[in-house]
């Protein structure tokens, strides 16, 4: 089935110079399982694709259910020399919950 | 100095500021609302030495986060009459300069003798970037590898981060108030902790522990209900919110808690937001003290708007010390309109179109355009999908180079599409935009050995 992000994690990002990161938490323990496996590095690429120059990091941390990506090449420069709204990449937290997983039926966790 | 329920003792630190222009109530309220031993006030983002070393070269008095002698003002009392000690990054480029300008306050108000300002120095690397170069400094850009000699010559501030060993000093030294430089925002934080449970320079463990309790503070309200996402909708009184504050034990466990009668909310989810905030690699979080393990934390709600942080893993420091050079880079200026409904977003872009062709037309040529429209697209760009007919859009050009004429002329062809230009436009009452010089940042490293500070504490 698809599921949204914004339904099952929620996020905050940041940004350091031209990099925005990203931390994506699971919203009950046991959706972080599905954020682990099918959240990849990948996938957030494909969906930043459009706004972004560089690559993406991804790290696990499973002692607080969370995953942590890098966006490079995400802020126009970064810092004082952007001239976004969002020059310090404080809403590519909500940016990223617009992603849909497809996720396998039997893999979903009951509600 | 406090017990917890089990009789132990603990070190309450107190987050009173996130950064220069937070809530000027905040810090008053962190000594008032209850008992706390610190109170921590964090002034200093990446460009803001920047600034400050411009205010010193107009007066030599100047450089300093000025907001931090209202707070102290606000403080007084507490500092005086119940112990709370003081610890601040409010020194800027000249922390001498602030310490003068406090001592000032606390004579005015009769306090002088109860106040010990330690002043802590050594972290300004400007006068010496020349001879660091010179001796093998490379001072190379962190991030893209380039050489400093392609901005040498347009610096305006190089500041290393220090850590908590000078803290630790001033309040060894009986210092009631410790204003630093460029200090990291985590040592505020873990400095008092360290000081007050002698922890050791190699107890790796702890001193990450009390960076991770720093990092979760240091942006005020930001773990205890602010900007928080998670059921955003329910946090209550948010207009009276709890700022943060540490409840520490000597074995590096430490509670997130608030004063009783606050607002907010502090959650396992609400300290969670705020750990993944601005992280790099989580495996290594390295400042000057010790690389602290964000993999390594853990988080348990141990009461109504208290969590309990443990499990924190550290290990040694690099030899190195991060360098904030601040240069000038140019100029910039970004402009506004609004268009309204019907069609709103055509009309904008239509409007874009036609600015960008004048800027052609006029031979003025910029580093960079950007065109955002804010209501439709400006922060998600493609990803927010069809915005559809909204009420209005707001069309958002700025533009960047070296050329201040050419960016002053830009800031002359906007307002006049206003009659000019595609219809239903408003919004543009502020007149027309603000030319800012920009003052860039340049991360390099440095080896530690080659920055000494020195600290003095006056009485």
């Amino acid at each position: 089935m698809k599921i949204r992000l914004l339904d099952i994690a929620h996020a905050r990002s940041g940004d350091k110079g031209d990099t925005a990161n990203v931390g994506v938490i699971a919203l009950k323990p046991e959706w972080y399982p599905i954020l682990a496996k099918y959240l990849t590095t990948e996938r957030v690429e494909a969906h930043f694709k459009p706004v972004i120059t560089g690559h993406v990091d991804r790290y696990e941390l499973p002692n607080l259910r969370a995953l942590n990506f890098l966006l490079h090449g995400a802020l126009d420069g970064g810092g004082t020399l952007s001239l976004k709204t969002d020059a310090q990449g404080k809403v590519f937290s909500t940016a990223m919950l617009r992603l849909v997983l497809d996720v396998p039926d039997n893999e979903v966790p009951k509600a | 100095m406090g017990t917890n329920q089990s009789g132990d003792r603990v070190v309450r630190v107190a987050s009173g500021q996130g950064f220069w222009g937070d809530w000027l109530e905040a810090p008053r309220r962190q000594v008032e609302g209850g008992q706390v031993d610190y109170l921590m006030l964090d002034y200093l983002a990446e460009v803001t030495m920047s600034i400050l070393q411009k205010q010193k070269e107009r007066d030599p008095n100047m450089g300093y986060a000025r907001d931090f002698i209202g707070a102290i003002e606000s403080v007084l009392p507490a500092v005086v009459n119940k112990g709370v000690r003081v610890i601040a990054n409010a020194g800027g480029v000249n922390p001498p300069a602030c310490a003068a300008a406090v001592r000032a306050l606390a004579k005015k108000h009769g306090a002088g003798d109860a106040l010990r300002i330690g002043v802590v120095t050594g972290d300004d690397l400007l006068p010496r970037i020349d001879e660091l170069l010179a001796s093998g400094h490379p001072l190379k850009n962190m991030e893209t590898g380039e050489a400093l000699s392609t901005i040498r010559d347009r610096v305006l501030s190089a500041n290393a981060y220090i850590g908590s060993v000078p803290i630790v000093e001033a309040l060894a030294k009986g210092a009631n108030i410790v204003i630093t430089g460029r200090s990291t925002d985590t040592a505020l934080t873990m400095a008092p902790l360290r000081f007050e449970f002698g922890w050791k320079g190699d107890d790796w463990d702890r001193l990450a522990a009390g960076i991770i309790a720093g990092h979760i503070i240091e942006c005020g309200a930001q773990c205890s209900g602010g900007n928080c996402l998670i059921d955003w909708q329910t946090i209550p009184d948010l207009a009276n919110v709890g700022y943060p504050i540490v409840e520490a034990s000597a074995d590096g466990t430490f509670y997130i808690v608030k004063h009783p009668g606050t607002g907010g909310r502090i959650t396992v989810p609400s300290v969670t937001e705020q750990l993944v905030y601005e992280m790099g690699d989580p495996h290594s979080y390295i400042t000057p003290d010790v690389i602290a393990d964000f993999t390594s934390i853990h988080l348990e709600q141990a009461g109504e708007n208290r969590v309990r942080v443990f499990g924190i893993k550290g290990r040694p420091a690099t030899d190195m010390l991060k360098v904030s050079i601040a240069y000038r880079a140019g100029y910039k200026a970004v402009g506004t309109l609004v268009y309204s409904w019907p069609d709103a977003l055509p009309k904008a872009q239509l409007a874009d179109r036609v600015l960008r062709e004048r800027l052609v037309n006029l031979g003025l040529k910029f580093d960079h355009i950007l065109t955002e429209f804010v209501g439709a697209s400006a922060t998600h760009g493609p990803l927010a999908g069809d915005p559809g007919d909204p009420p209005e859009v707001q069309l958002r050009v700025g533009v960047r180079g070296e050329d201040k004429a050419m960016v002053e002329r830009f800031t002359r062809e906007l307002i006049p599409m206003v009659l000019n230009g595609p219809p239903s436009v408003t919004g543009f009452a502020a007149g027309r935009p603000k030319v800012e010089e920009i003052v860039a940042y340049w991360p390099a490293l440095v080896d530690k050995r080659v920055v000494q500070t020195k600290v003095e504490v006056l009485s």
